[in-house]
């Protein structure tokens, strides 16, 4: 059930991948995400693909675990790929009644398919080897320089490394919740969507209210612990680069290159 | 002058409508004089609603007086001047083991309070292990909180204090969400923090199991100090304790009922071997 | 006549994955019609799986559950009428409160199994009676209550659905002496009145000492001891073993037997303790003064 969604999780070892300085990954994974997009070709994808498994193999990260978090986004993969298939417009190779299958059709689909998988595997893979607090920090820097246009950056990375932490949490109440509610015969599986929609009260009340009372305590263990926002904090683990750092920001920069160099010379 | 101080305390819980016109006032604590010497294990006993909460949230200044003073360590806890250093000095860990912890590795958690106070980098790192040893936590350092067991969160939590090098704990009931194996835990990281590093701790409980280790124990009951003294003092008046909503251990009442038949047991019986050893003398 | 039969009931939880744990092994269970059941174990020891089992709430993955002689993983079982005759309080049931009113929140269990308005109202009354509570409450909204009240309404809430048997998941959690006593007195109330079967969950050796008819012991997800409190509790020293404990006068009076003194060491209430030793004293005062005669 809800427990399975692997997506977002940080899988625990100790590779190389893992003790990258979040930045890195970061500008990693922005790259790898756009590259994805710039192919025309199918050699492209097969450098991405030898990029992806030789992170995969690197990161240590079981592939059972990452390929795991494919399923989760199954629905919403089908989806896409059949908006694509049916709607796409071109030369027509199959036809019954309304529905037209369409040579450019099929190809959108298939880029579109491999797009989103290795969309998803390549930003989990960053996910599964960065710890949630390491990735705030990462983002925190990267978005720096956003704060001379008074955005509170430090703030929203607070925020965000609050929420990863009760994600978790926040899922097993809701577990125990629909099954209390459940106990007292409550159904949340049959009925038209109103009234599923409606049997959804009992849970998100009991939910909401957990949820203010739990901010209300955080907010309060935070101000004992002289939490007053950004200013005057020092950091236990500040961002440093390292030689292996440079040397990860090399191997990008010849990933891109390899990219440019497929697009202009196999076209 | 004590670690902590109340002189005449009052506090008031104040509920207004729309209009801002008072609608009930609640008396939360009434009058109450305390007074912590510095090293001391004081354990503050009291049923639900007694006011031993709200007392807790003064030390740390999470709340201040409707009347009366609050001094910890001297300094008066209305001074909003103070506020971080009174903070600093009278760390808090409250009951929900979950609702405390902020960061997603244990480590980072612990480091929290010390990076807010501004400690440079590399002490932060020699406090975080120092204060994870003292707590029997320092081999789950790199471990999620999510997947320790209650007991094991509280420790952590305590850790957290500990790294914020106060002279004083306040710990708002602690053990009350852990099961046996938890509470215990906690109990002998909180007794050996004040034997070993010497730091003033105030527990709040309404187990009375885990007072008789104190070094003075105080009773509330509807926002007024009923009862004050040595574990062996108060656990001597059972009746007492019983008119305050709060149970005596099942050796102590055992003591109590055979004194009650005419048996030569003494009052303030704490533990199974004083029991046993009181008995045998008299047989 | 009702009953519960664990029939070598296994669950394994997130099997093939990296989390994955044999959460119960081969239970094997029989819960008689009008039983107090304590049931203990520490935290993980697969209590609190064990229990979601007897409504239906988890299904095992191997063996079964007969429900009054009937399998309830049969495919035309009525799930939800199971749910209705095994009620089951969880851990902090207060969180679960919902509506804008006590009645309202009651009677959510009775709307649910559809009965007539006149019926709903009935058993709302009821409920709210049965866990000591007066009719004035039930206008009152459920977050406005205090601590102790807001239990006794999550409570209420299931004894509406009219259980046969009732599970409790540690109900006196996070209360205070007081308000944990007259929570018990209530359980036992119902068990007397109501002639509900209870199965109580809890930490407290004391309490299921003091009120159970029979103990469960769990650990590791299987049944170590099934028994009597005071045949249970002789084994005090393999229960610590297991991070559990018996109540603190089994240890007075084994102490006591070990030195000489003629007490039964599986007494566990202060009452019997007290009775004992009473007893095992003024007997040592005739021998005593029988040898002085002699």
């Amino acid at each position: 059930m809800i427990r399975d969604i692997t997506i977002g999780q940080y899988y625990p070892a100790d590779s190389i991948l893992h003790r990258l300085d979040p930045r890195v990954k970061l500008a990693g994974t922005i790259i790898y995400i756009i590259s994805l997009f710039m192919f025309h070709n199918y050699y492209g994808y097969i450098l991405a693909v030898i990029f992806l498994f030789s992170m995969i193999q690197i990161s240590k990260v079981p592939m059972k675990f990452i390929v795991k978090g494919l399923k989760a986004i199954i629905p919403l993969l089908l989806f896409a790929v059949i908006f694509n298939l049916f709607l796409t417009p071109g030369t027509l190779v199959f036809q019954l009644g309304f529905i037209k299958i369409t040579e450019e059709g099929i190809k959108t689909t298939v880029f579109m398919g491999i797009r989103l998988v290795f969309l998803i595997l390549g930003s989990s893979l960053m996910t599964f080897t960065t710890t949630p607090n390491h990735l705030t920090d990462g983002l925190e820097r990267l978005m720096g320089p956003l704060r001379k246009i008074k955005v509170p950056v430090h703030e929203i990375s607070m925020m965000m490394s609050i929420a990863l932490r009760f994600i978790p949490i926040l899922m097993e109440e809701t577990d125990k919740i629909m099954k209390a509610q459940m106990a007292r015969g409550a159904d949340f599986e049959s009925g038209g969507l109103i009234k599923r929609a409606r049997s959804l009260i009992p849970l998100l009340v009991p939910l909401f209210v957990s949820a203010f009372r739990r901010a209300n305590d955080l907010a309060m263990a935070m101000e004992a612990r002289c939490y007053r926002g950004g200013e005057g904090r020092t950091k236990m683990k500040p961002l440093k680069y390292r030689t292996r750092d440079m040397l990860a920001y090399l191997v990008l920069i010849i990933y891109v290159a390899a990219i440019f160099l497929l697009n202009s010379y196999i076209a | 002058m004590g670690m902590i101080k109340a002189h005449n305390l009052v506090f008031e819980y104040i509920r207004r409508d729309e209009e801002g016109n008072v609608e009930s006032i609640n008396r939360a604590i009434d009058n109450v004089n305390i007074d912590v010497t510095k090293g001391d294990f004081v354990a503050i006993l009291g049923a639900n609603g007694s006011g031993k909460s709200t007392m807790a949230k003064h030390i740390n200044a999470i709340l201040t007086p409707t009347e009366g003073t609050v001094w910890v360590n001297g300094m008066d806890t209305k001074n909003e001047e103070k506020l971080w250093e009174i903070r600093q000095t009278a760390g808090m860990v409250f009951q929900n083991p979950d609702n405390q912890i902020i960061a997603t590795v244990v480590e980072e958690d612990v480091g929290f309070g010390a990076e807010n106070l501004g400690v440079p980098t590399e002490e932060i790192w020699t406090r975080v292990e120092e204060s994870l040893k003292a707590a029997g936590m320092l081999e789950y350092r790199h471990h999620s909180p999510n997947k320790l067991s209650g007991g094991q969160k509280q420790r952590v939590a305590i850790a957290g204090i500990m790294a914020m090098k106060p002279e004083c704990i306040v710990l708002d009931e602690p053990t009350a969400m852990l099961d046996p194996i938890g509470r215990k835990e906690v109990l002998q990281t909180i007794k050996e923090l004040n034997k070993k590093e010497k730091v003033t701790v105030l527990l709040i409980t309404h187990y009375m199991e885990e007072v008789i280790h104190a070094d003075k124990v105080i009773v509330m009951d509807q926002g007024k100090v009923v009862m004050q003294g040595t574990p062996r003092e108060i656990f001597s008046k059972v009746d007492e304790l019983k008119q305050y909503c709060l149970a005596v251990p099942q050796v102590t009442e055992l003591a109590y009922e055979l004194s009650k038949k005419g048996f030569a047991i003494p009052k303030g019986i704490l533990t199974v071997k004083e029991l046993v050893e009181a008995i045998n003398s008299i047989a | 006549m009702s009953s519960i039969i664990v029939d070598q009931l296994n669950y394994v939880y997130s099997p093939g994955t990296a989390y994955e744990k044999h959460a119960l092994k081969d239970i094997n269970l029989v819960i008689n019609d009008g039983e107090y059941i304590g049931l203990i174990g520490h935290t993980g020891s697969g209590k609190s799986t064990l229990i979601q089992h007897l409504n239906g709430l988890i299904k095992a993955t191997a063996g079964t559950i007969y429900y009054n002689g009937e399998d309830i993983y049969d495919k035309n079982y009525n799930m939800k009428g199971l749910r209705s005759k095994v009620g089951l309080v969880f851990q902090y049931p207060e969180h679960q409160l919902f509506e804008t009113t006590v009645y309202k929140d009651v009677s959510f269990g009775p709307k649910n199994l559809g009965l007539e308005q006149l019926e709903i109202d009935l058993r709302t009354y009821e409920a709210v009676k049965m866990v000591g509570l007066g009719d004035d409450i039930l206008d009152a909204s459920p977050f406005e209550l205090s601590g102790g009240q807001k239990r006794r309404v999550a409570i209420a809430g299931v004894l509406a659905m009219k259980p046969e048997v009732l599970i409790l998941d540690e109900p006196t959690a996070g209360l205070d002496p007081k308000g944990r006593d007259e929570i018990l007195e209530q359980i036992a109330k119902l068990h007397r009145d109501s002639k509900i079967t209870i199965i109580l969950v809890s930490h407290s050796m004391e309490d299921v000492a003091k009120y159970a008819d029979r103990l469960i012991v769990m650990n590791k997800g299987g049944i170590v001891y099934n028994g009597m409190p005071h045949e249970v509790f002789v084994h005090y020293k393999e229960l610590e073993k297991i991070g559990l404990a018996a109540p603190q006068v089994t240890y007075v009076m084994n102490e006591l037997n070990n030195m000489g003194f003629s007490v039964n060491p599986s007494v566990t209430t202060v009452e019997e303790a007290t009775e004992e030793v009473v007893r095992a004293l003024s007997q040592t005062y005739t021998s005593r003064r029988k040898i002085k005669n002699d």
